[in-house]
């Protein structure tokens, strides 16, 4: 004997079970119309397959189910469709929903239905598709709530146990005891149906209260050598309920809010294993089930296979209902049943007990009287809650409090409710409470998706405002711009020669070195000449057959071309000649000037340093300096002297040759080297042009040296002079070194002038990183302070731009002054500690 | 130093309390920094508890608006959508008496409504789309419109720009999914309209009293 569980709380009513026993199950003559309703589950409705008018076989499809959560509904018997339209159904509110009605036509024809072949058993199948199966045969919990099966069948987890609910706790009803007695075999074989869909759970039982030992003996010879245990345990009421069966069958509760399939464990009932039974093995939908019609108000009381959509009127006909007795008709038990208004509505998958109610058996109850506090309620909770202080709560609508009690584990027994010695309607309470939960919930989230709405339509318009605006704004500039642009062409000349001149400057800045400017002409002489091609060829055809007047434009298109040739091909000669001369006429000049000017020249300069000394010594006040600058002066005037002297015996006829031929013939010969040098050089890549540069700058570097140290010691008069010239060659040649630098480590960027902005900056640095490597640490120091200088002051260009603009990058702009700002003043004291 | 403290019980207090400051103080600065919350989290609470029929009924453009106003010391019974249920709950929130609606702003209505366009009369001049504060009116210009009943709140702000009155507002038809159970009357209406309190049966209770 398996050990059972007590069931927590619970009451004990009369059971009033005894009276629908007595009779086997009978089944009724078909009624004059069925009404079957497209949603009788818990789910989406079923989808419409059938139309007005239609007629249709016994067990056909009429609505199939229309999402996961969704079973199908089938036609009870052959017949017509004769209405498809809103009609009361079976619910507490009393309302109305969409449902078809059947004229049967008493053939009671059937549709082509095949369950498992005679030769196979249900093994064959796969799990899968006995589920489709069963989805297909419009099964729904028998139990009460209708859930579909199928849903239930396909648990995430893994199942440990499967209980088959035969408990039927409610008083009066005993669909599923009148099953279980004469049915017992094919229930058994649904159980084991189930079992194996759910991949043959450890543990298969089927729990029975110990008031129904008929339906315990008839089960029992089945399940002898299965491995299905009958479990019998103490009648009380609510053990039929899902939770509170699992609790007295393996003592685990099933958490709060969650399903009994996360503790492993799921629970049919055993009409919906008989269903599944006739759906596998016969190929059945479900279309009929066992309800109980019982309550002194008729005067039978049995069990009847009932075809769903029979109207409940057609029922009571058969029992000798009496109006007059019945205080109130009850779809479902006394405890957990709803009271109809309508008599005319169907019975549905759900039905398993019409109460026809005496006024005896349901006298109109007292009224409700104040909460005690008593705590009855509480004792007699079977989910342990604390029905007084929900009730409480429910009458002050707090909601918060009502979750907070663990409202939604409320399984509305109705077990507080009978206890309550105050008569207060407990269950009413909940439920509406529930509602009043539910109904806030769904309209909090409508109030949320409305926001959102709102508040992307808000910022949607803004933009649409700020997109206008900005465009606007667009407009009105350029519409400024073509005024000032015009106003400007009309009557502005000083603007216009400013224009001019900036054109120029760009035009400068644009000119490009010889070697490119050639490039260029070559280019431009290539086209012209195959400009000059085309059109000739033109000229050919249309001479052909062209007229006159095209000849001519031809003629003269082919003109214009040749004239282009000309002018690209005389603009390269000029280059040529040109290229190199600029420089080199100064010397030229100085070269050739007469001595008499020269002279002349010199005592100007001489005169001028004079001055200029003089008034240094008057100015200075230092002994040493005033000495120094005495004796240059000295020197000075000796230099002046000479130098008039000199223009004193120059004859006065003297033509003005060249003083010195040869010094001349040397320098235009100088000139001629370097012409040739330059013609050389100019078709060489730029890194071969730098090199050569360098080695020439050394090697006139070297010269220079010897010069200076020749003219030293000499005393020579040009010592500073070639002094200075040295500095300068050798300045010259570190340029050129880095420039080479440059060239050898980043040639691409010299190379192409397509290079990018970022590696030009690249190859800057790198430059700037060599000069600085070859400078003494003061310098540097200098260096930096003036690089950090004008950094800064194009950093505040920028940031003065940006603001103006109300860029995004003001702020990194600005950081980035600041940042400067530190770095110049930390560069400059070094500086200040550098210097003592 | 140390002996110096000791010696001069005031410097050592000061000593204490300036340290005390300066690490309470770098305590809540962090706190400010790390800890910070954008916007009055007054106003979310309030916009959470109203209606969000964008309606401006209240005299603001949005509920958004009006909970921002009701956190600066405005009239919380301004909100005929939400009724006194939504000012009973901004007064419990706001730790105020709740006041009964203010009537010059409209009246309380039970009944929820959606706006309907009569397709037929509809001209297509898109005065509705442009009203419709949730974007819940489909159309555009010459066309028909249409109004999507799921997203509309029922603020009937639509119905004013329509130039031809094809708009109505009506009653939201009460279905099987949103129908709930009434709350029982209390005791002494019961009484009065001698009538059966519950629908929960619970009918042996004749039985066992017999």
């Amino acid at each position: 004997m398996r050990k059972v569980w007590d069931l927590i709380g619970g009451v004990h009513p009369p059971e009033n079970k005894h009276q629908s026993v007595q009779l086997p199950i009978d089944v009724l003559p078909l009624p004059e119309k069925l009404v079957i309703p497209l949603n009788q589950h818990i789910g989406a409705p079923a989808k419409l397959l059938v139309a007005n008018g239609d007629r249709v076989l016994k067990g056909q499809e009429l609505a199939e189910p229309s999402g996961l959560v969704s079973v199908g509904v089938h036609a009870p018997t052959s017949g017509t469709i004769s209405d498809i339209s809103e009609y009361p159904i079976p619910h507490p509110s009393g309302m109305a929903a969409r449902c078809i009605t059947l004229i049967p036509d008493g053939k009671e024809q059937w549709i082509d239905h095949v369950g498992i072949d005679a030769t196979y058993s249900f093994q064959d199948y796969s799990p899968a598709k006995l589920l489709e199966m069963i989805r297909h045969a419009g099964i729904a919990g028998l139990g009460g709530a209708g859930f579909p099966s199928a849903v239930k069948l396909s648990p995430r987890k893994t199942i440990t146990t499967l209980i088959i609910n035969g408990s039927e706790c409610e008083p009066y009803i005993t669909a599923d005891d009148m099953l279980m007695r004469e049915r017992a075999e094919a229930i058994v074989e649904g159980i084991q149906i189930l079992s194996y869909i759910l991949g043959g759970p450890e543990e298969v039982l089927i729990g029975i209260e110990d008031n129904k030992p008929e339906a315990h003996a008839a089960l029992e010879p089945f399940v002898r050598d299965t491995h299905i245990q009958l479990v019998s345990f103490p009648t009380r009421y609510p053990s039929g309920g899902e939770k509170q069966l699992i609790q007295i069958l393996t003592g685990r509760e099933v958490p709060s809010g969650g399903l009994p399939a996360d503790i492993g464990i799921v629970c049919q009932n055993v009409g919906t294993a008989f269903a599944v039974q006739k759906a596998i093995h016969f190929g059945e939908p479900l279309i009929s089930r066992i309800t109980t019609v019982t309550g002194r108000a008729c005067s039978t009381n049995r069990n009847y296979e009932v075809l769903i959509g029979t109207p409940i009127t057609h029922l009571l006909a058969h029992n000798g209902f009496d109006e007059n007795n019945c205080s109130r008709l009850i779809m479902g038990g006394p405890m957990m049943g709803f009271t109809l208004t309508d008599l005319d509505i169907p019975v549905i998958k759900t039905t398993n007990c019409i109460l026809a109610a005496s006024w005896e058996e349901a006298p109109t109850p007292p009224p409700a009287q104040p909460c005690i506090r008593c705590g009855m309620c509480a004792e007699a909770c079977p989910a342990s809650l604390l029905p007084q202080q929900l009730f409480w709560y429910a009458q002050s609508h707090n909601h918060e409090r009502l979750e907070a009690h663990n409202l939604f584990d409320c399984i509305e027994c109705g077990a507080c409710s009978y206890v309550c010695p105050s008569n207060i309607p407990l269950v009413q309470y909940y439920r509406a409470s529930k509602g009043e939960i539910r109904k806030q919930a769904q309209e909090k989230i409508k109030s949320d998706r409305a926001r959102a709405r709102f508040e992307f339509q808000k910022a949607r318009k803004e933009q649409e405002e700020m997109a206008k605006a900005a465009k606007r704004e667009a407009r009105k500039q350029a519409a400024e711009q073509a005024k000032t642009l015009s106003a400007g062409r009309g009557n502005k000349p000083q603007k216009n020669a400013d224009m001019v001149k900036t054109a120029m400057a760009r035009a400068a800045e644009h000119q490009a070195s010889p070697a490119e400017q050639q490039a260029r002409l070559e280019r431009g002489i290539v086209r012209a000449e195959s400009h000059l091609h085309t059109v000739e060829k033109r000229l050919e055809t249309i001479r052909k057959e062209g007229t006159e007047q095209q000849q001519e434009q031809a003629l003269a298109a082919v003109e214009d071309a040749r004239r282009r040739l000309e002018d690209a091909r005389s603009k390269r000669a000029q280059l040529n000649n040109t290229a190199g001369t600029s420089d080199t006429d100064k010397v030229m000049e100085r070269l050739q000037a007469s001595p008499r000017d020269t002279l002349e020249k010199k005592i100007a300069s001489c005169k001028e340093r004079i001055a200029v000394t003089r008034q240094k010594i008057v100015d200075s006040d230092d002994e040493t300096l005033k000495a120094a600058l005495t004796s240059g002066l000295e020197k000075q005037q000796a230099k002046l002297a000479d130098a008039q002297q000199a223009l004193a015996a120059l004859p006065d006829n003297t033509p003005d040759t060249p003083v010195n031929q040869e010094t001349t013939d040397a320098a235009a010969n100088a000139i001629a080297r370097a012409q040739a040098r330059a013609a050389a050089t100019r078709d060489l890549p730029a890194e071969e042009q730098l090199r050569q540069t360098v080695v020439a700058l050394e090697g006139r570097i070297e010269k220079a040296k010897a010069k200076l140290d020749e003219a030293r010691a000499g005393e020579s008069e040009y010592v500073n002079a070639l002094q200075a010239g040295l500095e300068k060659l050798q300045n010259k040649l570190l340029d050129a070194q880095q420039q080479l630098n440059t060239v050898t480590t980043q040639p691409s960027t010299v190379d192409d002038d397509t290079g990018d902005a970022a590696s030009s900056a690249i190859a800057r640095a790198q430059a700037r990183v060599a000069e600085l490597a070859s400078m003494s640490e003061e310098d540097k120091l200098r260096e930096t302070v003036a690089s950090l200088k004008s950094r800064l002051e194009k950093a505040r260009i920028k940031l003065r731009e940006a603001e103006a603009e109300r860029s995004e990058h003001v702020d990194s702009l600005r950081t980035a002054v600041e940042k400067l700002q530190v770095r110049l003043t930390e560069a400059e004291q070094q500086l200040a500690e550098y210097h003592p | 130093m140390i002996e110096l403290i000791l010696q001069n019980p005031l410097i050592a207090a000061l000593v204490a309390l300036v340290g005390l400051a300066l690490v309470f103080g770098a305590v809540l600065g962090f706190a400010a920094i790390k800890f910070r919350i954008e916007g009055d989290p007054i106003v979310q609470q309030i916009d959470e508890l109203l209606p969000q029929t964008q309606c401006g009924q209240c005299g603001y453009p949005g509920c958004r608006p009006y909970a921002q106003a009701i956190a600066n010391g405005d009239a919380i019974n301004k909100c005929p959508p939400g009724g006194q249920s939504t000012i009973n709950a901004l007064a419990t929130l706001l730790g105020v008496e709740a006041p009964s609606l203010d009537a010059e702003h409209g009246e309380e209505n039970d009944v929820k409504t959606v706006a309907y366009i009569r397709e037929d009369e509809c001209i297509g001049c898109t005065k509705c789309i442009q009203a419709c504060p949730v974007d819940a009116i489909l159309g555009a210009a010459k066309m028909m419109h249409t109004v999507i009943a799921s997203e509309c709140t029922g603020c009937d702000l639509c119905v004013e720009p329509c130039p031809v009155d094809c708009i109505d507002m009506i009653p939201v038809p009460q279905g099987l999914s949103d129908w709930t159970w009434d709350m029982p009357p209390p005791a002494e209406e019961q009484i009065k309209a001698q009538r059966h309190p519950a629908e929960i049966i619970a009918t042996d209770r004749g039985d066992k009293a017999a």
